[in-house]
């Protein structure tokens, strides 16, 4: 993130004077020019870095303008659409809490599956995998975080799904339904969690490790007592990260884990998340303007806040703990 | 790592101070051990297991049953792949309705068609197979006479073969509501028309937007304000994005997406939801992400270089041009395909900004309505019947294959390029 670069035109022309001076060339005006295409050039880049600011103002905007035309509605009160149990949009009930309770139980799941694992594997390829096996299977884990999140949703409904219907009996398990979906973003999730936290064990420094063998601590002692801790902000970085993409997830949601906005505690049974639901009204037809079309704009303006929040939580927590060890 | 220990734990029992618990603390490390090691392999095996699954659906007994059967139609001795397109259009005239006959006339002329094209209307109009069920491979493999037994009492019409749902018909075939004739042509034309417009779009807004934060960008608040903006746009879910296309592209650009202000493009029938609004929306989701990458192949490139360069007389850009491109390319690249590949997996946004779930025309523009393979997979995988689920994992093969080619030119650039100045 260094954006700091001394411009070192400036050097170099003091430097050249002092030469300029020892060789008494006085004709060449040796002052730096200004080029009219260097500039030119220096603008166009700086409105390619400045594109971004356009589309974060895009999404705040058209997010805002939309969510605030679908308060506005005599249909909606903010109070109703915050507390409210129901979400049925074509009898005017808009309350976003099963959406927000299948999203959280969603990511639950995931977390489940997604945190002691990811932290287990980032260990083990950090503390104890010799260079070759680690070079053999971080690709691994890099194929399983390439894989488009389309195909999950259709391992969740063709694998996951089924695997749990043989286990605890199609009676008590929907085919549809979020436990499925979130054991599945577990997956998902899963490499991005154990490649976050691999960078933060191995950003401690082998002092520390040396340390605490001198004193006759075994490997796992090292691994659990001295180097987790010291990397622990590290990891909470990472799981943050995951929970904020669990919340986001979309394509698992909407193939996995049903199509009706349920407002219930049972993992086993459908619901639909706050992303799938985006996905489902918007596939249809939608026209402009109608409450649909203003909820998803709600609903995503929500999405969006809570990921921002988690994400910038999450880069705070990165940056203090870059500064114990730098 | 500690050689006394070993030794301790053999010595007499009484020797040991009292309150040690070595052997315990040792079992301890070889027991979890075990278990950070099989967690390393759960992540293994979900991956095998997903193989694995794609794989036993997208091969597999089928039995399809056929309004007729195509031995009574031919004419003649030979099989009716085989007879000239004179012959298959005669066949053709006399099974389906005259009025049928004539729309097909009107859609393209016979005359254009060739004699394949004939025999696929053949094929889908008179024969018309329809699925009576499907089986995966690994039943098909290990309950063969099941399978035979099961359509030999049930199904008593249908015909059993065994079929590679991946094969090269269903990679030319448009789509179709017959998963047996069904293809992913339109959707392959889709996904490569789209991407080609996020790859223009999105490598030279985000290298040059890399080389200003590199290169040009003076520590001052407008720059850090840039670049904090820039980590968090990564991090936003990509259906945000889709909300966000939609509203700009589809909606609000709609005269210029849906090619009305050039006169080209229906705007009736595409209404904005057209590929430019589909790749410009991917463009501005995989732009961060090409930044980040781009930065970090910029700052990469030694000092020196830059130092030697301006030591000649080189202007800032001359140096930018010459020097700093050139040895932070590969690395660019490699951010760049990982990106690409990332927007080609890309459903979501894409559903939300109103791609087409079903056309059975080519796209022909940036224009043009469209659909892409992951779309096309969703739809599939959203239905019930499970020869759904078969062509569906015959698509995700096609896609699969696409993004480990890619993956693999990403790795091997940064094989070959990155250990330069090491």
């Amino acid at each position: 993130m260094s954006i700091d670069h001394n411009p070192p035109a400036a050097d170099d022309a003091s430097l050249q004077n002092t030469t300029a001076e020892q060789m008494i060339i006085p004709s060449i005006n040796l002052r730096k020019k200004r080029h009219l295409g260097e500039s030119l050039i220096q603008g166009f880049l700086f409105v390619c870095g400045a594109f971004s600011i356009l589309t974060t103002l895009g999404i705040v905007y058209e997010l805002g303008k939309e969510a605030l035309l679908f308060f506005r509605s005599p249909a909606v009160s903010l109070v109703e659409f915050i507390t409210g149990t129901q979400w049925q949009p074509h009898v005017d009930e808009f309350g976003i809490l099963p959406l927000v309770n299948a999203t959280l139980m969603t990511t639950f799941f995931a977390m489940l599956i997604a945190l002691p694992l990811g932290v287990c594997v980032a260990i083990y390829m950090s503390e104890y995998a010799t260079p070759k096996a680690r070079s053999r299977l971080k690709p691994i884990l890099e194929v399983l975080a390439g894989i488009p999140t389309v195909v999950y949703g259709y391992f969740a409904l063709t694998f996951m799904t089924p695997l749990l219907r043989g286990i605890f009996g199609s009676e008590t398990v929907e085919i549809y339904n979020v436990a499925s979906g979130g054991l599945v973003m577990g997956i998902l999730i899963l490499p991005l969690i154990s490649s976050m936290t691999d960078d933060a064990l191995s950003a401690v420094p082998h002092s520390l490790r040396e340390a605490a063998y001198g004193l006759g601590a075994t490997k796992l002692e090292v691994a659990v007592k001295i180097v987790v801790p010291a990397a622990i902000s590290g990891i909470a970085a990472a799981v943050i990260v995951g929970i904020s993409r669990a919340i986001g997830e979309t394509m698992i949601a909407a193939i996995a884990i049903g199509a009706g906005p349920n407002f219930t505690f049972n993992p086993f049974r459908g619901a639909e998340t706050m992303t799938g639901h985006i996905v489902r009204i918007s596939s249809g037809d939608l026209s402009y303007d109608s409450m649909d079309y203003n909820s998803i704009f709600a609903i995503g303006l929500m999405l969006f806040l809570i990921t921002l929040v988690l994400n910038i939580i999450s880069q705070r927590i990165v940056r203090r703990f870059r500064e114990v060890y730098e | 790592m500690n050689p006394t220990q070993p030794d301790n734990s053999t010595v007499h029992p009484l020797e040991i101070p009292p309150g040690s618990n070595l052997g315990r603390r040792h079992r301890l490390g070889k027991l979890w051990r075990v278990i950070f090691l099989a967690s390393t392999l759960v992540g293994i095996v979900s991956l095998i297991t997903l193989l694995l699954n794609i794989l036993n659906d997208s091969l597999g007994y089928v039995a399809y049953e056929v309004d007729v059967d195509p031995a009574t139609l031919s004419t003649s001795s030979l099989p009716l792949e085989q007879l000239s397109k004179d012959e298959l259009m005669a066949i053709l005239r006399q099974n389906i309705s005259t009025n049928a006959y004539n729309t097909l006339e009107t859609q393209k002329p016979f005359a254009q068609r060739s004699q394949s094209e004939v025999y696929d209307l053949i094929y889908e109009r008179v024969i018309e197979p329809e699925v009576a069920k499907t089986w995966t491979l690994f039943d098909s493999l290990f309950y063969r006479s099941q399978i035979f037994a099961e359509v030999a009492s049930d199904y008593p019409q249908a015909t059993v073969s065994f079929v590679f749902w991946i094969n090269p018909d269903f990679l030319t075939h448009p789509q179709s509501s017959d998963p047996i004739l069904a293809g992913i042509r339109t959707a392959i034309l889709g996904s490569v028309w789209t991407i080609a417009i996020t790859i223009l779009v999105a490598l030279p807004l985000g290298i040059g937007a890399a080389i200003y934060l590199e290169e040009y960008a003076r520590d001052n608040r407008l720059n850090r304000i840039i670049q904090t903006n820039i980590i968090n746009l990564a991090g936003v879910p990509s259906i945000i994005y889709g909300i966000l296309g939609l509203a700009i592209f589809v909606r609000l650009l709609e005269p210029l997406t849906s090619g009305a202000i050039f006169g080209v493009g229906d705007p009736l029938t595409a209404k904005g939801r057209t590929i430019l609004s589909a790749g410009l929306t991917l463009a501005l989701l995989i732009l961060p992400l090409i930044i980040i990458n781009g930065q970090e192949a910029i700052r990469s490139v030694p000092n020196s270089l830059r130092q030697a360069s301006y030591g000649l007389g080189a202007t800032k850009w001359q140096t930018i041009w010459h020097h700093v491109l050139p040895n932070a390319i590969p690395g660019i690249l490699t951010g760049a395909i990982l990106a690409i590949s990332r927007a080609i997996g890309e459903t979501a946004p894409l559903v939300v900004i109103g791609a087409s779930t079903y056309i059975t025309f080519d796209p022909d523009g940036p224009f043009s309505k469209f659909t892409t393979l992951p779309i096309q997979i969703y739809q599939w995988v959203s239905r019930p019947q499970s020869e759904f689920r078969n062509i569906a994992a015959a698509a995700i093969i096609a896609l699969m294959v696409l993004l480990l080619t890619l993956n693999a030119a990403a790795i091997y650039l940064r094989n070959r390029f990155t250990r330069r100045y090491s």
